[in-house]
C-alpha cells in the first residue's frame, strides 16, 4: 500500500529520499532524534511509541475489536514500509473496558507516563467527551474512527469518521428522492449519539424536505422489547423507518420487526446505525433489502478496498468482516504518517499544524479518497448499501465528496 | 385516533395484547429460576443472567454444528438444543453449589458477593471461548415469521413459541414443587431446615438439586431468548435487573407471586409504551413499582413462611 500526498510531493519525496540514503548508512542518523521530537515524546533513533486505546472487554469490545484490528494491521504494514520518518512504531494497547472514567484514566497514563505520539482510539461519544479534557491538557493527539454526532473540533482530535451531515443529511435526502418518501418514523437508542442525529434529521424533514415526521423513540440501551413500539409503527404507517438503534438492541429489533411482518417488501427501512459488523449478530436473512447509509461497505469494489479486505483477512482470520468504522479506524495510522512526514517531526504542534494545511490526502484509502479538511474531519462521499442475506451490502448509491461541517447552521 | 376504521383499531388492539403477554411470558421464563432458589434456599443468585447466556451460548453452538455437520435436523435442533441447555446449565449449577455456594448458605451477604463474582468469571470465559462479538443462532424456518389470522394481524411465532415455552416450564415447576415427593422435601426443607434434616431429609441434596434446577431453567430461558435477541458475553447482566424486579415485587417466598407479579409488570410497560416514549414507560413502571413496594415491602404475595 502507497500513499501519496499531493502539494507537498516535493519536500516529501526529499524527505523520503534523504531517510532511504541514510537509512543505508545507519538506521540511527535518518532525522536527528533531537530534531523531530522537541517535546519529550517516546521517540527514540529507531522507533517511536504510539498509543491504542479501546474497549476489548466489556459491552462495547464487540464494536472496537474490528477498530483496534484494523489500526494494528495499518501499523503493521506502515513499519514493513520502513515505518516513519525512519522508525518502526511500536504499540502501547490499553483497555478502556467499556467504561467513560477508565478512558481518560488510561489517556492520560498514555500521555503522561508512556508519552505517546499519537493515540488511537476511543468508539463512542461518551468515550471521546471523557477522554477530550486530558487529550487537550496534555496536548496529546488523538485518531477518532467512528461516525458521530458533530458539535465538536478540538485540535487535539483527527475525526476519520463522518460526521452528522456526511450521513444523516445525504441519507435523507437520498431516500426522499429515491422513494419519494414524505412520512418518517425515528426510533434510537437513548444517549447523545442517537437523540442529536434524530434531531437534526428531524430539522431536515421538516424544514429542507418538507416531510413530516410521523413518531420519535428512544428506547434504553440494551432493551430488547420492540412488540409495542412495532405496533405504534404499523398504525402510523411511515413511508421510511429511520432507525440508530444500536448494540445488542440491533439485534432485537431487527428480529422482531421480521418475526412482526414488517419487511422489505412493504416497508422501507434506513439506518444509520448497522455496518457489517452488527449484521454479523442480526443475521442478514432479518435485514434483507433494508438500507444503511455509510461511507464504507466491505463490498466496494475497487482495487484499493480489495487489497486491504485481503490483507485484514490475513492479519485477522477469514472469518472477519469489515465494517464502516473499521475502515475509518485503518485511516488513522495512515493520516498520522501523512502528517508527521508533512511536518518533518513528531512534535504534536506541529503535526496538528501540517494536518491543518487541508492538502493531506489519501488515494490509496479503501473506501476510495479522503481528504483532511483543515477542521480536522475527512472530506468523504456517503453510500446507501442494500444488505442481502448473506451479510454483504450492495452499494446503490454514492454521493459526491462531501465537505465536512462539524457546525452545521440551522441544525442546532 | 381519527381517520382509522374499526378492524384496524381490532387489530392493533389484539397486537398489542400480544405484545403484553409475550413481554410477560418473557419476564416470567427469567425469573422462575432465581425465584426458586431465592424462595426456596434465600440464596440471592447474581450469577443467573449468566446462566441464561450458558442456554444461549449452548444453543448457538449446537446451532452451529448441527448447520455444518447435520443441515437435515435444521427443523428440529431447536428442541434438542432447550433440553442439552437445561441439562448443561443445570450441570454448572450443581457445580457451583457444590463448589461455592454451599460453604457460605449462613452468610446471605457473602453469596451475594461470590455469585456475583462467579457472574465477572463467567463473563469472561464467554469472551475467551465466543469471542466479544455477539452471536445468534441460525434459526429454523418454521420459527421466522408471523402467523396472520386476518389480513391486519401479525402474531410473531417466537412470541408464540416462547409463551408456550414459558406455559409448560411452568407447569412442570409446579407439578415438581406440589406434586412429587422431591418438592414435598425442597418445601419441607424451606419451612424448617433442622426438623427436615432430624427426619431423615438430606437437606443438602434437597438445595443442590433446587439449585440445579432454578440454574437449569435459566438455561431454556436462554435458550428461548437466542429467537429474540443476540447472545453477548454480557447478555446476562441486561437481563439480570428485570428479573429481580418480577422476584422482588412479587413477594420472595411465592410463585403465585412471580407470576402475577411478572403479569402486571409486562401489562404496564406495554401498555404505557404504547402511549408514551419507551424510556418514559420505564420509569413510570419503575415509580409504581417503587410506590407499590413501600406500602408493600414483602411484594404481592406476602411469604406466609415462618423462618
Amino acid at each position: 500500500m502507497k500513499l501519496k500526498q499531493h502539494a507537498s510531493k516535493r519536500t516529501f519525496m526529499k524527505n523520503a529520499a534523504c531517510a532511504v540514503v541514510l537509512g543505508l548508512f545507519t538506521m540511527a542518523s535518518s532525522q536527528v532524534t533531537a530534531e523531530v521530537n522537541t517535546t519529550g515524546l517516546a521517540v527514540t533513533d529507531d522507533t517511536v511509541t504510539v498509543g491504542i486505546l479501546h474497549s476489548l472487554t466489556g459491552t462495547m469490545a464487540i464494536s472496537e475489536t474490528g477498530a483496534q484490528e484494523a489500526e494494528k494491521l495499518a501499523i503493521k504494514q506502515i513499519n514493513e514500509m520502513g515505518g516513519i520518518l525512519g522508525r518502526k512504531i511500536k504499540i502501547i494497547q490499553e483497555d478502556g473496558a467499556s467504561d467513560w472514567p477508565t478512558f481518560a484514566e488510561k489517556s492520560r497514563k498514555l500521555l503522561v507516563k508512556d508519552k505517546v505520539a499519537a493515540v488511537f482510539g476511543c468508539w463512542t461519544s461518551a468515550s471521546r467527551k471523557a477522554a477530550l479534557p486530558v487529550f487537550e491538557k496534555e496536548n496529546g493527539l488523538l485518531y477518532y474512527p467512528t461516525f458521530y454526532e458533530g458539535l465538536e473540533q478540538s485540535k487535539n482530535v483527527i475525526y476519520t469518521g463522518q460526521e452528522a451531515t456526511q450521513q444523516i443529511i445525504d441519507g435523507l435526502n437520498w431516500v426522499a428522492k429515491e422513494k419519494k418518501a414524505k412520512t418518517f418514523y425515528l426510533i434510537g437508542s437513548d444517549y447523545i449519539w442517537p437523540r442529536t442525529s434524530m434531531k437534526i434529521a428531524r430539522k431536515h424533514i421538516e424544514n429542507v424536505l418538507g416531510g413530516k415526521v410521523v413518531g420519535e423513540e428512544y428506547k434504553p440501551l440494551g432493551n430488547t422489547q420492540f412488540g409495542s413500539v412495532i405496533n405504534k409503527i404499523r398504525l402510523k404507517k411511515p413511508d421510511v423507518i429511520y432507525a440508530a438503534v444500536v448494540g445488542g438492541s440491533n439485534v432485537a429489533w431487527f428480529k422482531q420487526l421480521k418475526a412482526a411482518g414488517i419487511t422489505s417488501k412493504k416497508q422501507t427501512l434506513l439506518t444509520i446505525s448497522v455496518t457489517e459488523d452488527e449484521v454479523l449478530g442480526i443475521g442478514g436473512e432479518n435485514l434483507e433489502g433494508f438500507y444503511s447509509i455509510m461511507k464504507y461497505f466491505q463490498s466496494q469494489d475497487n482495487p484499493n478496498n480489495k487489497a486491504f479486505v485481503k490483507a485484514f483477512k490475513e492479519m485477522w482470520g477469514e472469518d472477519s468482516v469489515i465494517g464502516d468504522v473499521t475502515q475509518a479506524a485503518y485511516l488513522g495510522p495512515w493520516l498520522w504518517k501523512a502528517a508527521v512526514e508533512k511536518a518533518g517531526s513528531f512534535d504534536i504542534d506541529k503535526v496538528v499544524a501540517a494536518s491543518e494545511k487541508g492538502d493531506i490526502e489519501l488515494t490509496t484509502a479503501p473506501e476510495g479518497y479522503v481528504k483532511l479538511h483543515p477542521n480536522h474531519h475527512l472530506w468523504s462521499k456517503a453510500r446507501v448499501g442494500r444488505w442481502n442475506k448473506d451479510g454483504q451490502a450492495t452499494v446503490v448509491y454514492t454521493s459526491e465528496l462531501i465537505e465536512p461541517d462539524p457546525f452545521p447552521k440551522g441544525y442546532q | 385516533m381519527g381517520g382509522y376504521t374499526y378492524s384496524e383499531l381490532g387489530a392493533i388492539f389484539a397486537m398489542q395484547g400480544f405484545a403484553g403477554i409475550s413481554l410477560f411470558s418473557v419476564l416470567l421464563l427469567m425469573a422462575l429460576g432465581l425465584a426458586i432458589i431465592f424462595g426456596q434456599m434465600g440464596v440471592i443468585n447474581m450469577a443467573h443472567g449468566e446462566f441464561m447466556a450458558v442456554g444461549a451460548y449452548t444453543t448457538y453452538f449446537i446451532s452451529t454444528i448441527t448447520e455444518n455437520y447435520l443441515p437435515s435436523l435444521m427443523p428440529i435442533y431447536f428442541f434438542i438444543a432447550i433440553a442439552v441447555s437445561f441439562l448443561f446449565a443445570g450441570l454448572l449449577g450443581y457445580l457451583a453449589e457444590f463448589s461455592l455456594i454451599r460453604h457460605l448458605y449462613k452468610r446471605p451477604l457473602d453469596t451475594l458477593l461470590a455469585t456475583w463474582g462467579l457472574s465477572l468469571i463467567m463473563q469472561q470465559s464467554f469472551r475467551s471461548f465466543f469471542g466479544a462479538r455477539e452471536v445468534s443462532p441460525t434459526l429454523p424456518d418454521w420459527l421466522l415469521g408471523s402467523y396472520q389470522p386476518t389480513e391486519m394481524i401479525d402474531i410473531p411465532i417466537n412470541g408464540m413459541f416462547v409463551l408456550g415455552l414459558t406455559i409448560i416450564v411452568t407447569l412442570v415447576v409446579f407439578y415438581l414443587l406440589f406434586k412429587s415427593s422431591w418438592g414435598l422435601k425442597v418445601r419441607a426443607t424451606t419451612q424448617n431446615r433442622v426438623m427436615s434434616g432430624a427426619v431423615g431429609i438430606n437437606t443438602q441434596k434437597v438445595d443442590r438439586y433446587t439449585f440445579a434446577l432454578g440454574c437449569g431453567i435459566a438455561g431454556i430461558a436462554g435458550a428461548a431468548f437466542t429467537t429474540i435477541a443476540s447472545t453477548g458475553p454480557t447478555t446476562g447482566s441486561l437481563y439480570i435487573v428485570d428479573t429481580f424486579m418480577v422476584v422482588v415485587f412479587g413477594g420472595a417466598a411465592s410463585l403465585f407471586g412471580t407470576i402475577a407479579s411478572a403479569f402486571s409488570i409486562a401489562q404496564a410497560q406495554s401498555i404505557l409504551e404504547f402511549f408514551i416514549s419507551g424510556s418514559m414507560a420505564k420509569v413510570y413502571t419503575l415509580l409504581a413499582l417503587i410506590i407499590i413496594l413501600m406500602f408493600k415491602p414483602e411484594g404481592l404475595f406476602a411469604s406466609k413462611v415462618r423462618r
